[in-house]
C-alpha cells in the first residue's frame, strides 16, 4: 500500500520515513517540494508538513517524535527545513540541498519534471541505502 | 481538564484508551477520558500517527502508547 493512500484509511501504521521539505519561494524550494510529494507518492515515506514544525504544533510535533527516520529536502545552502528541523531539537537522517545536484537556484517557478525526478531518485537512493545498513 | 485519547480502533488505541482510564482511576480525579475515532477530527490536531493523547487540547504523545504511570503524571 503506498504512504499517501494509508493516510486516508488509518493512522495506526508506523511511520518510518518522515519527509520535510523546505517549499521555499524559489524554483529549487519548490523542486524540493515536489519531491518530497513524489516520494510521498511513491511510498517511500509520509510527507510532513514543515509549518507545523516551525510553528510548535503539538500533534505534528509528537507525530514527528514516533518517525525512525527523518529526510530534509531543501533546495538551497539557506536549509531552512534542515535548520527547521533542528531547531525543534530533532535529528535529520538524511539531507539533500537540490543545488547540490547541479540544479541552479533561480525564481522562475516553471518547475520541470527531470529536476523533481533527480532529486525524487537521489533521495530513493540514499533511503535504500540507510534501510541496508539497519 | 479533558483527555482525548485520538485512533481509529486498533489494538494500540484501545490499550492506550484503557491506560488513560486507567490512569484516572489512580489519579482519583475526575476526569473525563473520550475516544475520538473520526480521522477528520484526528487530522484538525496535526495527528499524523495514532494512537495519540490528547490532554485539554495539547497532544502529548502520538504514534505510541504511554504507560499508566506517564499519564499519571501528565493529570497531576
Amino acid at each position: 500500500m503506498k504512504g499517501w493512500e494509508m493516510t486516508e484509511k488509518c493512522l495506526c501504521e508506523p511511520n518510518e520515513v518522515i519527509i520535510f521539505s523546505c517549499a521555499g519561494s524559489s524554483n529549487v524550494g519548490q523542486i524540493a517540494n515536489q519531491a518530497a510529494i513524489k516520494l510521498a507518492q511513491d511510498g517511500v515515506g509520509r510527507y510532513f508538513c514543515l509549518a507545523g514544525i516551525g510553528g510548535h504544533v503539538s500533534g505534528m510535533i509528537e507525530s514527528t517524535k514516533a518517525g525512525k527516520m527523518l529526510i530534509a529536502i531543501d533546495g538551497c545552502s539557506v536549509g531552512s527545513a534542515k535548520k527547521t528541523l533542528e531547531h525543534a531539537g530533532f535529528n535529520i537522517s538524511e539531507h539533500v540541498q537540490v543545488t547540490d545536484l547541479g540544479i541552479e537556484k533561480n525564481h522562475n517557478l516553471n518547475i520541470l519534471s527531470p529536476d523533481i525526478n533527480k532529486v525524487a531518485q537521489h533521495l530513493e537512493s540514499q533511503i535504500s541505502q540507510r534501510r541496508g545498513l539497519r | 481538564m479533558k483527555i482525548e485519547v485520538l485512533g481509529m480502533g486498533c489494538t494500540n488505541c484501545n490499550k492506550l484508551y484503557q491506560n488513560a482510564v486507567e490512569a484516572v482511576k489512580l489519579s482519583g480525579k475526575e476526569i473525563e477520558v473520550t475516544k475520538v475515532e473520526d480521522i477528520k477530527k484526528i487530522m484538525s490536531y496535526g495527528v499524523l500517527s495514532t494512537p495519540a493523547l490528547v490532554i485539554d487540547g495539547l497532544v502529548k504523545v502520538a504514534g505510541k502508547v504511554p504507560k499508566v504511570e506517564d499519564i499519571k503524571e501528565w493529570i497531576k
